[in-house]
């Protein structure tokens, strides 16, 4: 199990590191609608719930661009018949396909997240750095384990660029409401406030629902 | 297949139910102290959506039914019990509408956690059927509906417990009145009314379930009639069309 899934993750991690399907694009993404919405809220400096909510909608879309890709070579050049001729969990799969879209996140974040404090942000987050490190590490769980189950049942569909947003998007919205009410004091105008312990809980408690449902269910996804 | 059981007593509970509980609501529950005639509405509201919100999660288990055994007649009722409870669905944001208009003036109020959890389950349950009609194969269509059943159905507590912690708790908790805040002939007519909600969801299940085997039944039957040159293509569709 354990070899199969580093053996799909170095596949996948070698097509993106060639091709560069996802990543630049899910930042060019990210990066554009911190401008956008520079322009459309008219604002030269976000703080507070205003720049947590930014930065979440900013992310989660950029997420869905990953998940609309993260199985498209799979479908199109034969990836999963060759999966499933192979003597192997199918489950390790999903874990895989979960870990690259995770590391994806991480990726984009990295850039991601600076580019929004040096356009966007007023005060820098200095010392609430660790606690933004455990919100962002805990939403992007929930988000590849939703994203990747998304992505796979979409992706037999006629209509995927449509129907896994669609989906992602309601099936998010926990993630949203829990990691921007997280991040929120984080970004006070005057300076990190506390931050309430429990929202962290209930992305902890998302990404274990999830991903145990997740588990149980992947499989049916792949059935020929 | 015989989804018919039962269908006319049901039928008869629903019939004398519903206006049963009417005509408790206008004649026998007192107006409410605080809102007047309007909190009437919640006799309605509120039972429909506790209706519906269940029968999203008979979706949910009818899909692992699904899943475990591979009868397609649970992908069916599966189906129909989503596509019900959509329907009970538009009626339930409807009328949870009205009452914010009347009881707070505004059509809609984000700070009623109920009513924003229920129009993101609303919201997700609206993709269902796109999500079968663009799966062309009718195995993979019921298979794939049934993980999205699942998901979906897990989805609907997880929602209203983060909305629910994430909004002011200024508002009262509209179910909480349910408890024993209620006085008895409230309660009494409450109850009437879910009871018969509960009625008619399950009579309109039923009946859909029933025509649409039936009209299964006689599409076998005709391309029995016909012969193999026959074979009329089926229609793309959302719904299942072969058990």
């Amino acid at each position: 199990m354990t070899g199969t899934v580093a053996a799909l993750i170095r596949k996948d991690l070698q097509l993106e590191r060639r091709a560069f399907e996802s990543v630049p694009a899910m930042l060019m993404f990210s990066i554009s609608i911190f401008v956008l919405f520079h322009f459309g809220l008219d604002r030269g400096a976000l703080a507070g719930d205003l720049a947590a909510g930014v930065l979440w909608v900013t992310l989660l879309l950029a997420a869905v661009l990953g998940m609309n890709r993260l199985f498209v070579a799979e479908r199109d050049q034969g990836g999963f018949d060759g999966f499933l001729m192979a003597p192997v969990d199918r489950t390790a799969l999903f874990v895989a396909k979960a870990i690259v879209l995770f590391s994806f996140l991480v990726a984009v974040e990295l850039v991601a997240v600076p580019a929004f404090v040096v356009l966007l942000l007023d005060p820098s987050p200095g010392q609430a750095m660790p606690e933004l490190l455990a919100v962002l590490v805990l939403a992007d769980a929930g988000i590849a384990v939703v994203g990747t189950l998304i992505g796979a049942l979409g992706v037999q569909t006629r209509a995927r660029d449509l129907i896994i947003p669609l989906i992602a998007l309601p099936l998010l919205v926990p993630v949203v409401i829990a990691a921007a009410e997280a991040t929120a004091p984080l970004l006070a105008a005057q300076g990190a406030e506390p931050f309430p312990a429990r929202w962290l809980a209930v992305l902890a408690l998302y990404d274990a629902v999830f991903g145990l449902l997740a588990y149980a269910v992947f499989d049916f996804l792949l059935e020929e | 297949m015989t989804f018919g059981r039962g269908l006319r007593a049901l039928s008869i509970a629903s019939a004398v139910l519903i206006p049963g509980a009417f005509a408790l609501v206008f004649f026998y529950a007192p107006n409410d102290a605080d809102q007047g005639f309007v909190q009437k509405i919640f006799y309605l509201h509120v039972p429909m959506a506790i209706v519906t919100l269940c029968g999203f999660v008979a979706g949910g288990v009818y899909g692992i039914k699904h899943l475990r055994s591979g009868d397609r007649a649970h992908d069916l009722r599966s189906y129909v019990a989503i596509h019900m409870s959509l329907i009970l669905g538009v009626g339930v944001l409807a009328t949870g509408s009205i009452w914010a208009r009347a009881s707070w003036g505004h059509w809609w109020v984000w700070d009623e956690p109920t009513l924003v959890s229920f129009l993101i389950v609303f919201l997700l349950y609206a993709c269902y059927q796109p999500l079968r009609f663009s799966i062309e194969d009718p195995e993979r269509q019921a298979r794939y509906a049934s993980v999205f059943a699942i998901l979906a159905g897990a989805f609907v507590p997880l929602n209203f417990l983060a909305v629910r912690m994430a909004e002011s708790l200024s508002h009262p908790r509209v179910l909480s009145t349910t408890g024993g805040a209620m006085p008895g002939d409230m309660r009494i007519t409450f109850l009437v009314a879910l009871v018969g909600m509960a009625c008619l969801f399950v009579t309109l299940c039923k009946y859909e379930l029933a025509s649409k085997a039936a009209s299964m039944q006689l599409r076998a039957l005709k391309r029995r009639l016909a012969g193999d040159d026959g074979l009329v293509p089926l229609n793309r569709s959302a719904a299942p069309q072969q058990l």
